[in-house]
C-alpha cells in the first residue's frame, strides 16, 4: 500500500516509590494515576481530543494507543504525545497523593519487563489489503521480525545460564509462538485477531506484538519504516526468497542472547544463515524493490541508510556507528561505560537500576532523556510536533473525524461514546455513525450527528 | 463537563521541556564523561536494590 494506516499501542510500567515508607499496590497507583481521566470521561477507557485512546489495560498497565496515522513522523509524534499525556497524569497524581498524606514519587517506564520478569507490550498495527494471503504474509514477515531486534531492540540484561549478559531485546524471552490469536496466555510474534477497524472486505489489521518499546525516535523510525518497507515488498506479490525458519521462537531467543549477530538460524529449506546474513538478505531485497518502484515517502532513504548502518555496526562490532541512534546501542554504551568507571559487574543492583531508569519517561531524571539533553542521543522530531500531537489529531486520517466529534460533543455537554469506528450520540433521538474508512478525514453523517447534538432535545 | 481536557498544565506548557537542548557536547573528553556520570548519579534514587526490586507489575499483553 502506498498509503498505510499505522498505530502504536504502548503499555507503560508503573511504580510508586514512597519516601515515607508507605507503599501502594500497583492497582492503587494506577487508580490514582487515572483519577483525572475518570473525572473527565467517566471511565478509565477514553478517547482523547487528539483521537488517541487512553486506558488501563490488563494488569493495571496504563496504555496509550495512538490515533490512526498515515505518515512515519506523524506516528512518532503521536506516540511521544502519549508520554506527555502520561507525565501530566503523574504530576496530578503525585499532588493528589501528597494531599492524602502519601509522600513519594511515581515512575512510568516505557520498557517491556519488570523486575520479576512479567512482560508487557508495545504493539504495532499496520493496515494491509485483505487480498494478501495471510499465511504467505506471515511466512515472509516472521523471519524479518525475528531478526529485527538487531535493528531496534531496546537492550536488556538477562541471566543466561550463570552469567548476566547484555542482550538485544526485552521481548524476545517472552515470546512463545509464531502466529496466534492470543496475547496474554501465549504471546505470539504476530497476533491474528482480525479486527480491522476498517472495511473488512478490503482491509485487515496486522497486529505485531513482538517489538520492544522505543525510547529513541530514531529507533522508532527504523522499526516502523523498515517493517512498512518489508510489507510493501510482500504486498507486491514479487517472488521472495524462501526464508521460513524452522523454529522462530528458539531463534528469536538465541539471536537476542548473541550480541555479535552471528547466531546460526536454521531455515525450513535446510540452509543455516546467521541472523546478520538474514538481515542483509532482506535489506538487499528491499533496496532492490525501492530501486525498481521508487521511494513512496520522504523518509525512505533515511530508513535504508540507518538499516544498513546498523548491520555494518553489528558486523564490525563497532557500535560507535549507531550509539546515538539505536536504543540497544545507546543503552549499551551507557551501561558499559558506567560499569567500567565504577568497577561494577553487570549483575550489580546499580546496573540493573540504570537498565530500568533508561526507560523512565520523566524528562529530567530519565537516563535516555538525560543523554539526549547532552547531545548523546538523536531525535527526529521538532519538539513542537509533539506538543501539537498532544492537542490535535493527525489531520490526514479518520482520527480527524473522531476528534471533531469528541470536541463537539463535549462542548454541548451531551452524552456520547466513541470507539475506533463508531461515533454515538446517546441522548434525544440519538444516533450512531459507522466510520469504516480510516483514510476519510470528513464524514457528513457525523457532521449531521453534531448538528443534532447542538439542537435542544 | 465543558472542560477541554483533563490536563492540569496546558496553560503553562507553552515551552515543552524537550526544547531545552543543552548544546555542550563534551562527550569525547574524560571531563565530559566524569561530568555525565556525576549527573547520572545525581538523578538516580539512592537505594538501587530496593528501587529495582520494588518494580513488580502484573503481566500485560
Amino acid at each position: 500500500m502506498d498509503r498505510r494506516i499505522f498505530g502504536l499501542e504502548t503499555e507503560f510500567g508503573l511504580n510508586y516509590v514512597p519516601s515515607d515508607g508507605r507503599r501502594l499496590t500497583p492497582e492503587d497507583a494506577a487508580r490514582h494515576l487515572f483519577r483525572p481521566v475518570v473525572a473527565w470521561g467517566r471511565s478509565s477507557n477514553v478517547f482523547l481530543n487528539n483521537g488517541s485512546r487512553l486506558y488501563l489495560d490488563v494488569g493495571s498497565h496504563p496504555e496509550y494507543a495512538t490515533a490512526e496515522c498515515d505518515q512515519l513522523l506523524q506516528l512518532i509524534a503521536h506516540d511521544r504525545a502519549g508520554e506527555t499525556v502520561m507525565l501530566d497524569l503523574v504530576e496530578q497524581a503525585e499532588e493528589q497523593l501528597l494531599e492524602e498524606g502519601h509522600e513519594g514519587r511515581l515512575f512510568l517506564f516505557k520498557n517491556n519487563v519488570d523486575s520479576a520478569g512479567n512482560s508487557y507490550g508495545c504493539h504495532e498495527n499496520y493496515l494491509i489489503p485483505r487480498k494478501v494471503e495471510f499465511k504467505r504474509l506471515a511466512d515472509m514477515l516472521i523471519p524479518f521480525l525475528v531478526t529485527r531486534q538487531l535493528l531496534c531492540g531496546a537492550g536488556h540484561l538477562v541471566q543466561v545460564e550463570d552469567e548476566t549478559k547484555y542482550v538485544f531485546s526485552q521481548r524476545a524471552d517472552h515470546m512463545w509462538e509464531g502466529v496466534s490469536s492470543a496475547t496474554t496466555r501465549s504471546r505470539p510474534i504476530i497476533n491474528t485477531r482480525d479486527e480491522p477497524h476498517a472495511d473488512a472486505e478490503y482491509h485487515r489489521r496486522l497486529h505485531v506484538i513482538v517489538g520492544d518499546s522505543s525510547m529513541s525516535e530514531t529507533t522508532q523510525l527504523l522499526k516502523i519504516g523498515a517493517t512498512d518497507l518489508v510489507l510493501r515488498l510482500i504486498e507486491s506479490g514479487e517472488i521472495y526468497h524462501d526464508l521460513r525458519l524452522e523454529n522462530p521462537i528458539r531463534s528469536i531467543r538465541n539471536i537476542s542472547h548473541e550480541f555479535t549477530g552471528q547466531t546460526v538460524v536454521r531455515l525450513m529449506s535446510g540452509d543455516e544463515p546467521t541472523a546478520l546474513q538474514l538481515q542483509w538478505k532482506i535489506l538487499e531485497l528491499v533496496k532492490g524493490f525501492v530501486a525498481r518502484h521508487g521511494a513512496h515517502h520522504d523518509q525512505v532513504e533515511r530508513v535504508l541508510e540507518l538499516w544498513e548502518r546498523v548491520l555494518v555496526a553489528v558486523e564490525s562490532q563497532d557500535f560507535s556507528l549507531i550509539d546515538q541512534d539505536i536504543d540497544w546501542a545507546i543503552k549499551h554504551k551507557l551501561i558499559t561505560g558506567y560499569a567500567a568507571k565504577n568497577n561494577l559487574a553487570l549483575d550489580s543492583h546499580r546496573i540493573a537500576q540504570l537498565n530500568l531508569t533508561y526507560h523512565d519517561i520523566d524528562p529530567t531524571r530519565g537516563l535516555f532523556h538525560l543523554l539526549r539533553r547532552r547531545g548523546l542521543a538523536s531525535s527526529v522530531l521538532d519538539p513542537q510536533a509533539i506538543a501539537d500531537a498532544v492537542e490535535n489529531p493527525p489531520a490526514t486520517t479518520r482520527a480527524a473525524v473522531r476528534s471533531k466529534f469528541i470536541r463537539a460533543a463535549r462542548e454541548t455537554g451531551r452524552r456520547y461514546s466513541t470507539d475506533w469506528v463508531h461515533m454515538k450520540y446517546e441522548e434525544g433521538e440519538g444516533g450512531v455513525v459507522l466510520c469504516k474508512d480510516p483514510f476519510a478525514t470528513t464524514n457528513s453523517a457525523v457532521d449531521e450527528l453534531i448538528e443534532m447534538m447542538r439542537r435542544p432535545v | 463537563m465543558t472542560q477541554e481536557n483533563f490536563s492540569a498544565r496546558r496553560e503553562n506548557q507553552a515551552q515543552p521541556v524537550e526544547a531545552e537542548q543543552v548544546q555542550v557536547n563534551t562527550a569525547g573528553t574524560s571531563a565530559g564523561v566524569d561530568d555525565l556520570l556525576d549527573e547520572i548519579d545525581s538523578v538516580l534514587e539512592s537505594n538501587a536494590e530496593e528501587f529495582v526490586r520494588g518494580f513488580i507489575q502484573k503481566g500485560g499483553q
